[in-house]
């Protein structure tokens, strides 16, 4: 059987920011995590910063949907220092800033980068919303997409564009299935049948080294973006 | 040719002029608008606006201060002064330093969506000249100058967007009948033209006698409520 390359960027995203800037350095790289509202977004990106800080420059940039609760969350876990999260405000609408009008998140990430760069990965964080809720292609170069058992384990069946489509799909707080009914096989199964050979991670992410999976996806994207 | 051709030409400008201000004139033009309630939040919570009624109070009293400040500067800057002279006009005519923070923000962001769109050397000697942003209309009169607009047309743009803004933003606020809010923006329509007009011929006052020529209305109660709204830990729009 003939085996090519694994494809790991095969669109450019973020393509109006180019990757190497006018001093040759290449831009950090940019990953998007969205997903609905209690799903373990901040707390997949804190358990990020966490476990990769020491090795990587990371960025933050939160988009609250109408507190700075998020980023307050990162500032009081102090999982990095604080000129290094930063909150976008959304008028109302989470999905229009991360997609449609990516415009103050762009500005945002560019701003970090030359407040406190240069950086390694920038991890863009949605507001809490719906299903169909994906990342502009010209605001992150790869997304992750975080749903939990205990919103329903019909959601990986139900799709929609953030399940379908995301470069990796997290399926937080699997400790909690047998307290909630979640069969978890069927949800394996779904989301199979939804995403084909797109990567899907059950887990935990603030217990243990429950992030450990996320994290390696995340070191996978870096390799082949810095290569 | 096509009526949009004979449409753009009774314009008064190139072909697709009038298409470009349609398209700049949109609410889904990306240039970072829709995070912003153009005072309608604090207006909301201050209980200014409650419904339709106050709705369109409001937005006519935008129209007619700031609004026509912003459609004369935007007026200007198409019509060819110099863009940083009006910026300075522009930051003379906004006491509140939230507003004036906010208007550049706006600026930098329909200016990154106005080089993807239109670009050419006006928009790049700006940026250059303004890396964290010059105020939006006059962006926005720079803006119309590459899309092969007049300073009329500048003017529309910036006219309508000061009542468009809050309308679409008190619909999300209030949950109001969104039917309502387009039928006090079609009510105020006549007015939006009027003052865009107004805004014009001072623009071209502008070109002989220099910015001191440009109104200079304005609003306390929004620039109070915008140096409120700035400190609240809780909002659902950036300004």
């Amino acid at each position: 059987m003939h085996r090519d390359h694994p494809e790991v960027f095969p669109e450019r995203y973020a393509h109006s920011s180019a990757a190497v800037g006018p001093d040759g350095r290449r831009r950090a790289l940019r990953i998007g995590l969205g997903g609905p509202v209690g799903s373990g977004k901040t707390a997949t990106v804190a358990a990020l910063c966490r476990s990769l800080r020491d090795r990587l420059a990371i960025g933050v940039v939160t988009n609250d949907i109408y507190t700075r609760e998020d980023a307050e969350f990162l500032l009081r876990n102090a999982v990095l220092p604080p000129e290094r999260i930063v909150g976008v405000e959304t008028g109302a609408c989470p999905h229009t800033a991360i997609r449609d009008d990516i415009s103050a998140n762009l500005e945002a990430v560019e701003d970090l980068e030359e407040a406190v760069g240069p950086l390694d990965l920038v991890l863009v964080e949605s507001g809490g919303d719906n299903l169909t809720a994906t990342f502009s292609k010209g605001l992150v170069d790869a997304q992750i997409f975080v749903i939990d058992v205990a919103g329903g384990d019909d959601i990986p069946r139900k799709g929609g564009p953030g399940v379908t489509t995301a470069d990796l799909l997290v399926v937080n707080k699997t400790d909690l299935a047998p307290h909630v009914g979640a069969d978890l096989d069927r949800m394996a199964r779904d989301a199979a049948a939804q995403r084909g050979a797109l990567p899907v991670v059950f887990t935990s992410v603030a217990r243990g080294d429950g992030i450990a999976p996320v994290a390696a996806w995340i070191g996978e994207r870096l390799a082949a973006w810095t290569a | 040719m096509t009526t949009t051709a004979e449409a753009a030409q009774a314009a008064g400008s190139g072909a697709g002029a009038l298409s470009a201000l349609l398209l700049l004139s949109d609410g889904r033009f990306p240039a970072g608008g829709h995070a912003h309630s153009g005072g309608a939040e604090a207006a909301v919570a201050d209980g200014r606006i409650r419904d339709a009624a106050g709705l369109a109070d409001f937005c006519r009293g935008r129209l007619h201060t700031t609004g026509l400040v912003a459609a004369a500067l935007a007026a200007a800057t198409t019509a060819g002064l110099d863009p940083l002279v009006l910026d300075d006009a522009a930051d003379a005519r906004t006491p509140s330093l939230a507003l004036r923070t906010v208007s550049r923000r706006l600026g930098r962001q329909l200016m990154r969506a106005a080089r993807a769109t239109w670009p050419g050397a006006d928009l790049d000697a700006l940026a250059a000249a303004r890396p964290r942003g010059a105020h939006q209309p006059v962006v926005l009169g720079v803006t119309a100058r590459a899309a092969g607009l007049r300073p009329l047309d500048a003017a529309h743009a910036a006219a309508y967007e000061s009542a468009a803004g809050p309308a679409t933003a008190a619909v999300r606020l209030l949950s109001l009948d969104p039917f309502h809010a387009a039928a006090v923006l079609a009510r105020l329509a006549p007015q939006i033209d009027t003052t865009a007009r107004a805004a014009a011929e001072a623009a071209g006052r502008a070109l002989t006698h220099g910015p001191t020529a440009l109104p200079a209305a304005s609003a306390p109660l929004l620039d109070i409520g915008a140096e409120h709204h700035a400190a609240w830990p809780v909002r659902l729009f950036a300004s």
